[in-house]
């Protein structure tokens, strides 16, 4: 029997949210986000962040306005996110359908030794997305809740926002390219094709 | 006692500002898609002219380094931006322009300026100050315009350096260009 009330391990919920990704460009938020979606395979439509703390959402957000016909996903964490609260209120104003914002909440600062943040005292990201405008905007800490929100994010009906509870573990390291020039332009000649290398 | 001379006026009615409509041309040009902004009174001609272009998407920002990311992201998908902003704002920006500076990503900066020439609030000095530094202190390219005049082949300058060399590019548009405000002045009116 497994124990409704255990909570979700990270690499699993980032395998679901990326399972048959096909099209879908992801931007992972640095620290531990980064090395789950890259345990989930390196691919060229990943761009994980080595750095620029609370970046992923905003970048996320000029991706998907770049790219209408594409669906964006972010993977981020909870310190990443807290960062960047503002990034909520211009993409609720902003409203892009194919946007969604997946945070892994593990309650800490994981790359700094398990510090408690803001959302293991109470705070509310889902609340507070839900407040700005992002009218998608779940707490989700089941596998169902997982795969519901990564359909969402593959159907494009967002701007969805999902505050994914999961366990505080410390995993191995699997690291994608940390050149940010090769992550740049191996992402661009993928979405844009080899006419990216010239212009 | 004796108060500071007032500044000369000159002499002809000043005629309205036509170098952000330069700037606006010089940006549609490069192929300027999205364009992100905190406000500047000094932008708000600028601003008024991306309100009115169906094939643009302005994007008001909570805080400058939003629109970094951003721009980052459009870059990404392949559009380029513009970032519209007050030196202020540029101190907001610091962390997240490693991202253009590691990733040899375009990123051209409109910086209207306070806290220099004809300044009145001290509290606009220290950060006014520090602008050009703190940009390049990151990495990013600093050109100047203090004369209305050069604001947009600087713009243009600095565009062609960042969409064709894929740098972080500021422009300082001085007060020079944007007149000094005295809210003192105004308050004695």
């Amino acid at each position: 029997m497994t124990n409704p009330n255990a909570l979700l391990h990270r690499r699993d919920v980032v395998v679901e949210l990326l399972r048959e990704r096909g099209e879908l460009l992801v931007i992972a938020g640095l620290g531990a986000p980064n090395w789950d979606v890259s345990a989930a395979g390196d691919n060229p439509n990943n761009f994980p962040l080595w750095g620029a703390m609370g970046a992923a959402s905003m970048m996320g957000l000029g991706l998907a306005l770049a790219q209408p016909k594409r669906k964006v996903l972010v993977i981020t964490g909870d310190g990443e996110m807290l960062m960047s609260l503002g990034a909520l209120a211009t993409i609720a104003v902003e409203k892009p359908p194919n946007l969604t914002i997946a945070v892994l909440d593990n309650e800490r600062f994981g790359e700094t030794g398990m510090q408690k943040t803001h959302t293991a005292g109470g705070v509310d990201l889902a609340g507070m997305a839900l407040a700005a405008g992002i009218r998608t905007s779940r707490i989700v800490r089941t596998a169902e809740e997982v795969t519901a929100i990564r359909d969402l994010a593959h159907q494009g009906k967002g701007p969805v926002f999902a505050l994914i509870k999961i366990s505080p573990e410390a995993l191995p390291f699997v690291m994608p390219p940390a050149d940010g020039v090769i992550l740049t332009t191996r992402f661009r000649q993928s979405v844009l094709g080899d006419e990216a290398l010239y212009n | 006692m004796a108060g500071l001379a007032a500044k000369p006026e000159n002499k002809a009615a000043a005629p309205l500002p036509s170098w952000p409509d330069e700037v606006y041309r010089v940006l549609k040009e490069a192929g300027v898609k999205q364009v992100g902004m905190v406000p500047d009174a000094g932008h708000s001609r600028l601003i008024r002219a991306f309100e009115a272009d169906p094939e643009t998407r302005l994007v008001t920002l909570t805080t400058e380094e939003e629109g970094v990311a951003m721009l980052a992201g459009a870059w990404l998908g392949g559009q380029r931006g513009v970032l519209l902003l007050q030196s202020s704002g540029v101190g907001n920006c610091i962390n997240m322009l490693s991202l253009p500076a590691i990733c040899h990503m375009p990123l051209l900066m409109l910086v209207t300026m306070r806290g220099d020439w004809g300044e009145f609030n001290p509290w606009q000095i220290p950060m006014g100050q520090g602008t050009q530094a703190a940009l390049e202190s990151m990495g990013v390219i600093v050109t100047r315009a203090d004369e209305p005049d050069l604001v947009a082949q600087t713009v243009w300058g600095a565009a062609n350096l960042a969409f064709n060399t894929w740098r972080p590019t500021a422009v300082l548009i001085g007060q020079r260009v944007l007149g000094a405000k005295n809210f003192k002045e105004l308050a004695r009116k």
